[in-house]
């Protein structure tokens, strides 16, 4: 612990941001070479956080929800946080309806990426940027 | 030590079979993403939860897998559709061995 307090003075922080490459490597990582399209996903976030710490999120996708033709999972990256993926919720038919909110922490103003992965394997997308005047520690 | 604290769950306790009802659960914890520092300059250590699942009478129906940049009192909404009376069990995991549980039960007509 005291080397630890000892080092006060002289901080060294980490890079505070993930890169875009980063985030690519993460897609490549959670999809492969699989294509992201645009479309079928609404992402709802503030245009504006005061604070990065406590941002609302709602993914929405577009889908029947049935047993043929439903979202397997929703993935949320943020494209310059500390880490760039945020959470990944697991769907079916049992939703009945597509949609999942939480709350997350945004380092700095960027862009939000929703992926969300359907019943057929195809990957469909949607981005949003985000201004953050206080950053979080996410 | 595990600071996995008090979970609330919000389930309509009746439905209609088939109807789509929303859940909201948030369980207390630091979820402390390993970024932060305290007053003192020193690192906060990594301490979150990284699993929440949702099983609706035994069936798994929604399961999160949460990194550092969830909020504090991690907060999740989402969908089931009413297809029997019965009981969901919410169940919230952390990196040190934390667990919290919490039930609802449903009357489905």
């Amino acid at each position: 612990m005291s080397a630890l307090v000892a080092g006060v003075g002289m901080l060294v922080v980490r890079p505070a941001v993930a890169t875009p490459e980063e985030l690519a490597a993460a897609l490549r990582e959670t999809f492969g070479d699989r294509p992201i399209r645009r479309g079928k996903v609404k992402l709802d976030l503030p245009r504006l956080a005061e604070s990065g710490n406590v941002v609302p999120v709602t993914v929405s996708v577009d889908s029947p929800m049935t047993e043929q033709n439903y979202v397997k999972s929703v993935h949320l990256f943020a494209e310059k946080n500390n880490l760039p993926r945020i959470l990944e919720v697991q769907l079916g038919p049992y939703n009945g309806k597509a949609v999942v909110s939480s709350r997350v922490r945004l380092a700095i103003t960027q862009q939000v990426l929703a992926v969300a992965v359907l019943s057929d394997d195809t990957l469909w997308s949607a981005a949003s940027d985000i201004e953050v005047t206080v950053s979080s520690c996410g | 030590m595990s600071r996995m604290g008090k979970a609330r769950v919000r389930v309509p306790e009746r439905a209609a079979k088939g109807q789509i009802v929303e859940i909201r659960t948030m369980v207390d914890h630091p979820h402390e993403s390993g970024f932060r520092h305290d007053n003192m300059g020193r690192l906060v250590p990594r301490h979150i939860v990284e699993s929440f699942t949702c099983n609706y009478n035994g069936r798994e129906i929604f399961r999160a897998k949460l990194h550092p940049a969830v909020s504090t009192n991690p907060y999740f909404m989402f969908y089931a559709v009413a297809i029997e009376s019965g009981e969901l069990v919410f169940t919230w995991t952390d990196d040190q061995g934390g667990v919290a549980r919490e039930t609802a039960k449903i009357e489905v007509t």
